[in-house]
């Protein structure tokens, strides 16, 4: 699904780059397999998950039949469900997935790279499969496919935001860890400017400050006192959960009416669009947050691939020293950058306790910051690839739920490590060799 | 060790970018000739050295910080004492300490009270201040190290064991991170180590009926296993496909993690007729001994820890493998260049680092808790990220750092009863306590004592070393 992301253009200064640059980039790959342009890894990776397939969704596959339905009752026009019988729904799809893993083995034999659309269309067959599988093997068959992919999207809401501080704080060349400190401080913030002005819309701007005052001490510690990134970002993380955790334990708890019972955004019903099936709810059925959600990611990869800003952004990410000799100011230009990142941390922190409850509790995160970081990696640094990934993720984490309800044969444990196995895969396997930019992480000392 | 000690990062003195420079004095830039052996060369030979020339990013740990020669030129003692990173350490402490108060005091009610009317009686608010602060600590310290309110001795001195205790998952784990950040690597993962660790050891300890000695020999072994496996894991996936080790280990805490809790709801787990879910207890074959008799929880595990930090230091400074984990860290390709094979180090150093987490795995399921819940690394796998940058990546730094750290969560459960505070107090002081280790010029700055050399200021701007950038 990432890979949908790599839109033309960063995709193509990336591919271009990477097949001369990659002995060169990737210092800490074995050299054995940095030396191929072409690996083992895609085919057997494909391959082996065709055969897990097969074994699992197919011969192994439920006999009952799966029910999808898509058109909810209040929709604008009816749809009927789709039912697929388990078994040979598996089958069929187990197959096909089989012949592109064999595709790409072929592929390889002739020495050439798997084609950019076979992975991304592999990953849809798992996914359809898994599902028919999943669904097939319930005490009851029958799931809303709407309702499914809406709860997604709501569960990938601070995933997204998330992720696209880290874009924008990586292709800037701060690697940003503290996604989950800035997440948990922008909901803390939130949480308790909203109570104190009875305003959920100064809440919501609170907690981007929040988030933006978070980055600005990983940007200082890491631009000026050159601290390692990485160790900020684990600290800061630390901080910010230790900091709410007091304040909520001594402040919150002792008069949450006064401190933490801010109101909730409300949902915005844009009539008649939102009663399309299944993308009605998705796009026109959302709380400020979730439209700005979607704004973000839209400007974000405008800014960053279609303007001068973004240009000289990803300068500085990439080559500092030639943006420097360009008359780019390079540690300006991080400092703000990081700090913009900070600020849309933020506003995804203020969905926990703005949209999806309406009070502060420690650690309301709960990790989201660190799958906010997997998502943008699987998303190959791009913010519409995050974006994708992120809705991956919060697609697996809505499928958990969904399934403990309906009662799945597989124990829920599986489903909620499904993700970050899955991105463990991705790291290793579909996107191992992708790029992060190449100045990331190493702070920039002039001269 | 004694190499590591007094690391004295050139950058550290160098550095003019810090409000240091704004600092009483104000001395105006002044250029200056570079003599043959200005600490700004030295500085760009440290950055040199740290980033291949600027060719690649730099490790984790400074390369000048790892061998015992580091760059600059000749020293007073006392300045060296002075600003060297042992006061540096220090003061960091002290600030977190001094932060951490002014938190706990502003959240008090007498504070808030007296704040009320701080114009008319400044006094009555410094005094509240003072009282909220202090009043925490001092239950902190009774806490971790010596009640005075004890009936004997023996009482008296409990609290301290009860430090050891905890001290002794977060040493071993943070040898474990301690260790991967020398090879460069950042080991995010000991969390999840101490976690396959747990539910081996706590498998071998319930489901299995040994004689006394082998029983406990095997689980811990298990335990060691089962860390160094899933370390290990990380290490080849690394080594083979060039993922990024911080995003495979943040994600194997999480597998490690939901295994367990399925685990935990599985026949072969659960404990008969419990409805929660929480292991048998191990068989008392398959536990530690407790040390100094049955009155403290002090075991077994304490002195294991030590015998680890021996080992790590051993390791690092006398083996052939550790100077080539030390090389990979400093400089993978140079290490490639000069015939160390980069991928099997890599392996090699998360098999150890996880091996080391998992006896902190060891310690809690049969030292502390002897069960096996999903609580079973509390949060020390994470503490030990903050334990080894505090011990800045050396054997008995670590070990040091862990002391401290058991410390303040052994004080902290004392101090949230007889105070108040919450216990998330320790989270906030800790994590202040690395980010001012990790700033030298930071903390000099604040305290005023920053190197009063001109030539080093000056000079410094245009060469700050990135070699600051290593708390570890």
């Amino acid at each position: 699904m990432s890979t949908t992301a790599t839109s033309p253009v960063p995709g193509k200064p990336q591919q271009g780059k990477q097949q001369p640059g990659t002995p060169k980039s990737a210092s800490e790959k074995a050299p054995a397999v940095s030396a191929k342009p072409v690996t083992w890894k895609v085919p057997v990776l494909l391959a082996v998950l065709g055969v897990v397939a097969f074994i699992f969704f197919g011969v192994m596959g439920p006999n009952q039949t799966a029910r999808f339905g898509i058109s909810s009752s209040g929709d604008f026009f009816q749809l009927p469900a789709i039912e697929v019988p388990a078994f040979l729904g598996g089958i069929v799809l187990s197959v096909l997935m089989l012949g592109l893993a064999g595709y790409a083995v072929y592929l390889k034999t002739r020495n050439e790279a798997s084609p950019g659309w076979l992975p991304i269309v592999f990953i849809v067959l798992f996914v359809a499969a898994f599902l028919i599988w999943v669904v097939g093997g319930a005490r009851t068959p029958s799931i809303s496919l709407a309702g499914l992919i809406a709860g997604s999207v709501t569960l990938a809401v601070p995933l997204v935001f998330g992720s696209l501080s880290g874009v924008l704080c990586e292709r800037v060349g701060v690697v940003n860890i503290a996604i989950e400190g800035q997440l948990l401080g922008g909901a803390f913030t939130a949480a308790m400017v909203a109570t104190l002005t009875k305003s959920p819309f100064v809440g919501l701007l609170a907690a981007a400050v929040a988030g933006a005052v978070v980055s600005m001490v990983l940007a200082v510690f890491s631009i000026k006192y050159l601290v390692n990134q990485i160790i900020v970002g684990v600290v800061l993380n630390v901080l910010v959960s230790g900091l709410t955790g007091f304040l909520f334990s001594t402040v919150m708890q002792a008069n949450k009416a006064q401190f933490n019972s801010p109101g909730r955004l409300p949902i915005i019903d844009i009539p008649v669009l939102s009663s399309i099936p299944v993308i009605g709810p998705i796009l026109f059925k959302q709380s400020v947050v979730g439209y700005l959600m979607y704004i973000a990611v839209i400007v974000v990869w405008i800014g960053l691939f279609k303007t001068k800003w973004g240009l000289r952004v990803r300068a500085v990410g990439e080559h500092p020293q030639a943006a420097d000799t360009m008359g780019i100011k390079v540690n300006a230009t991080r400092f703000w950058n990081v700090t913009l990142g900070g600020a849309v941390a933020g506003i995804g922190g203020s969905f926990f306790t703005l949209v999806a409850i309406d009070s502060f509790t420690k650690e309301i995160s709960g990790g989201r910051g660190f799958i906010a970081l997997a998502a943008l990696i699987f998303g190959r640094w791009n913010p519409i690839g995050a974006f994708f990934a992120a809705l991956l993720f919060g697609f697996a984490d809505n499928l958990q739920s969904i399934v403990t309800i309906i009662g799945t044969p597989v124990p829920s444990q599986f489903m909620a490590m499904l993700p970050y196995l899955v991105t463990v895969l991705a790291v290793a396997g579909l996107v191992g060799r992708s790029r992060p930019p190449a100045a990331s992480g190493i702070p920039y000392v002039k001269g | 060790m004694s190499e590591q000690d007094k690391p004295k990062h050139v950058a550290d003195e160098n550095t003019t970018e810090s409000p240091a420079t704004r600092a009483p004095e104000g001395r105006a830039p002044e250029k200056t000739a570079p003599g043959p052996k200005t600490p700004a060369e030295d500085a760009a030979a440290a950055t040199a050295l740290d980033t291949a020339g600027g060719a690649m990013q730099p490790s984790a740990v400074p390369v000048s910080a790892q061998s015992g020669i580091v760059p600059g030129g000749a020293d007073t003692l006392v300045r060296r004492i002075f600003t060297g990173s042992g006061i540096v350490s220090v003061l960091a402490v002290l600030l977190a300490l001094i932060l951490g108060g002014l938190l706990i005091a502003s959240t008090d009610k007498q504070v808030g009270a007296t704040a009320s009317y701080l114009f008319a009686r400044p006094s009555d608010f410094l005094s509240a201040v003072w009282t909220a602060a202090t009043r925490s600590y001092v239950a902190l310290f009774q806490g971790s190290v010596f009640n005075p309110r004890g009936s004997s001795v023996a009482v008296q001195f409990a609290p301290l064991m009860e430090t050891l205790t905890i001290a002794t998952p977060l040493i071993t784990a943070g040898l474990g991170v301690a260790l991967a950040f020398r090879a460069g690597l950042f080991n995010i993962g000991a969390q999840g180590q101490i976690i396959m660790a747990g539910i081996l050891a706590a498998w071998v300890g319930f489901a299995l009926h040994l004689p006394l000695g082998l029983h406990l020999l095997l689980v811990l072994i298990a335990g060691i296993v089962g860390g160094a496996l899933w370390g290990g894991l990380v290490g080849l996936l690394k080594a083979r496909t060039g993922a990024h080790e911080v995003i495979l280990t943040i994600m194997f805490n999480y597998i490690a993690l939901y295994f367990l809790r399925y685990l935990l709801n599985t026949p072969a787990f659960q404990r008969p007729g419990e409805s929660n879910p929480i292991s048998p207890i191990l068989d008392p074959s398959a536990v530690y001994p407790q040390i100094l008799g049955t009155q403290y929880r002090l075991h077994l595990g304490f002195l294991l820890a030590i015998a680890a930090t021996v080992f790590v230091w051993w390791l690092l400074n006398r083996s052939t493998v550790g100077f080539e984990f030390r090389a990979v860290g400093a400089n993978p390709k140079a290490a490639l260049t000069a015939g160390i094979n980069v991928p099997r180090a890599t392996v090699l150093v998360m098999a150890i680092a996880g091996a080391l987490a998992g006896m902190s795995g060891v310690a809690q399921v049969a030292g502390t808790e002897k069960v096996l819940t999903d609580g079973v690394a509390a949060t020390y796998g994470f503490d030990a990220i903050t334990v080894a940058l505090l011990g800045r990546s050396t054997p008995w730094g670590t070990f040091a750092a862990g002391l401290l750290f058991g410390a303040f969560r052994a004080g902290a459960v004392q101090m949230q009863i007889q105070t108040g505070t919450p216990i998330d107090i320790v989270l906030v002081v800790q994590s202040l306590i690395v980010l001012f280790i990790a700033a030298p010029p930071l903390v000099r700055a604040l305290f005023g004592l920053n190197p009063r050399k001109k030539k080093a200021a000056t000079a410094g701007k245009s060469k700050k070393a990135a070699t600051t950038g290593g708390a570890a």
